[in-house]
């Protein structure tokens, strides 16, 4: 198959959309703040994209020698920028991961069914 | 090229995460399966998280593991401190938080490949659409939690000329963006970032307090599709495919807030909804409404068979939902079936008010949708409205000049006795007349709800 990289990720793009469409009106209406919630942890997968902006380790600036470098002499600066700013998409989707789950295992250990009337009697009986 | 090294392997495990999200969210449709459908999503993010840290383009450990520590050490605490009734906030800030990491993120991609001379358009066109959204993200989401937390008052923006503002707003980003695709270089990218930011500002601030459920779903989206640009940016199946089923999810609940408000999404985009009406209805008489004690509505619950209790915000504003789960334990009790009404939009965000009643510890199955126990309004002996207003306004179904006409509402009136808890006479948030307090079956108890419910409790208690 010769088809583009771009061609590709659209198919995925609109498949899991149309997946999430469905899956999503399943989701029943008491449950809609801890959907939030999960799936802001779950938008914390943005962290695989800023791991790889943190990236290997800094280059060496004779790399310059193999590639074309347009401002061979800002090419540590650049590549210690977008290692920082990587850092810190990092730590930003990291407090949602950690804490999107947390929130949302805190709110679903709230939802309890009625205690079942027939259990009742039962723990007095003791 | 640097990171397009994109291993089969990879793209698997991707796959194995994006299919354990979809289960997680699966879960979530029943609260049996809840619990188990967060664990599977977290299994997928430790999948994802494991499998990118094996990716041949990773290679500082040391900076993404201490991260991912800072991260957890701010983010848990923050949650634990955090009372449920500031949820909409919490969340609000969660969206801020990923709509800054896209960004972040393609301008990081951008240095990286700048420094190689290695930006084709293609990759330009993918960074500029990621470090959009996710500023518009970003700036929404803050201005959002800084008007639910209440920094920023709840009325909307009604300036005349924002439209023209954002249209210029919109029209000037594009063309930053066509011009960072072609030159490539940082000065564009920093005017995308600068744009979208005031525009993320312009479009929440002008969104009043009463559509902040549809604002914090949307933004709810949009996290979710700035996660797919960056997908697209870096070539990786997992963003793109979890940030879809983010952007969906976000996207069906504004749709649900929307159509639970009447209102079409646009409206609410456009923002300046309560200014209108709230001007309207200063200049209606207010109509002759009676008033009763909370002995009387106590007594008048002891003797009911049925009780529907409709909560809304102002419940959870007066903290009375441990007031009123003793009042549901009591009537229990004595036998009186006792069910709760929620309406789709009471409280600050979707779902609101079912979290904040389970926190309370009222079973979920005494908690019902409109659809669900609107049927059962004309068999019931008392409702209790506690600090809902709009939600069970007749006028939504009889008055098509209301502003709320053709919302769908809770059919309190249809029941025998109607007690409203309010603290004044005063209209609800939307500012708009409710002719329910004027009718024969309802009286209104005046007072702050957790006073008034446990009044309730103690006068059920002694009789």
């Amino acid at each position: 198959m010769d088809l583009s990289p771009l061609t590709i990720l659209t198919v995925f793009f609109v498949l899991s959309g149309l997946i999430g469409y469905f899956v999503v009106w399943g989701v029943t209406p008491a449950l809609h703040t801890p959907l939030m919630a999960v799936t802001n942890a779950i938008s914390g997968i943005v962290v695989v994209a800023a791991i790889m902006v943190v990236g290997p380790d800094i280059l060496d600036p004779d790399v310059c020698t193999a590639l074309p470098c347009p401002y061979p002499e800002y090419t540590g600066v650049l590549q210690w920028s977008a290692r920082i700013l990587g850092f810190l998409a990092v730590v930003l989707c990291a407090i949602n991961i950690f804490g999107g789950f947390a929130i949302t295992s805190r709110m679903l250990a709230m939802f309890k069914p009625k205690a079942a009337k027939a259990s009742q009697p039962a723990t007095p009986a003791e | 090229m640097l990171f397009l090294i994109n291993s089969d392997v990879m793209v698997l495990f991707g796959l194995l995460a994006t299919v354990l999200f979809v289960l997680g969210l699966k879960g979530l449709s029943h609260p049996k399966t809840a619990r188990r459908g967060n664990r599977l999503a977290m299994a997928g993010m430790l999948v994802a998280v494991a499998t990118a840290l094996m990716a041949p383009q990773v290679g500082a450990f040391g900076w993404v593991l201490a991260g991912l520590a800072v991260g957890a050490v701010i983010g848990i605490p923050m949650v634990r401190a955090t009372p449920l009734t500031a949820l909409p906030q919490l969340v609000a800030a969660f969206h801020s938080f990923i709509g800054l990491a896209a960004t972040l993120v393609g301008v990081g991609m951008y240095l990286r490949h700048i420094t190689f001379n290695a930006v084709s358009s293609g990759l330009a066109t993918e960074i500029a659409l990621g470090a959009a959204i996710g500023m518009v993200t970003f700036t929404g989401s803050v201005v959002a939690a800084l008007k639910l937390q209440g920094v920023l008052g709840g009325k909307p923006w009604a300036w005349a000329g924002r439209h023209i503002l954002n249209l210029g707003l919109v029209l000037a980003l594009v063309l930053a963006v066509v011009l960072f695709t072609m030159q490539l270089s940082f000065l564009p990218l920093a005017a995308i970032i600068l744009l979208a930011g005031i525009l993320g500002v312009t479009l929440v601030i002008a969104i009043g307090g009463a559509d902040m459920p549809v604002v914090v779903s949307m933004l709810n989206s949009y996290s979710g599709w700035a996660a797919a640009a960056t997908g697209f940016m870096l070539e990786q199946p997992v963003l793109i495919t979890t940030g879809a089923l983010v952007g969906a999810s976000g996207a069906i609940l504004s749709y649900i807030m929307c159509k639970a408000m009447n209102r079409s999404f646009i409206s609410v985009i456009l923002g300046g909804f309560g200014t209108e009406t709230s001007a309207a209805t200063e200049a209606t008489p207010t109509q002759a409404v009676k008033e009763a004690g909370m002995e009387d509505a106590a007594f008048m619950l002891s003797n009911a068979a049925r009780v529907i209790i409709v909560p809304g915000y102002g419940m959870a504003v007066a903290q009375a939902q441990h007031a009123v789960k003793e009042l549901y334990g009591l009537l229990e009790e004595k036998g009186i079936a006792t069910e709760f009404a929620i309406h789709p939009v009471a409280g600050r965000m979707p779902g609101h008010m079912n979290v904040l009643l389970a926190e309370a510890d009222i079973p979920y199955d005494a908690v019902h949708e409109l659809d669900d126990i609107n049927p059962r309004f004309k068999e019931t002996d008392v409702v209790l409205v506690l600090g809902a207003n709009d939600v069970v306004n007749p006028a939504a179904q009889t008055n098509p000049g209301s502003p709320i006409y053709g919302m769908p509402v809770l059919e309190a009136w249809k029941a025998n006795q109607v007690y409203v808890i309010k603290r004044s006479h005063r209209p609800g948030y939307a500012g708009v007349e409710n002719p329910l307090f004027g009718m024969e079956n309802c009286a209104l108890v005046l007072g702050d709800a957790k006073a008034v419910v446990e009044g309730m409790v103690t006068a059920l208690k002694n009789a």
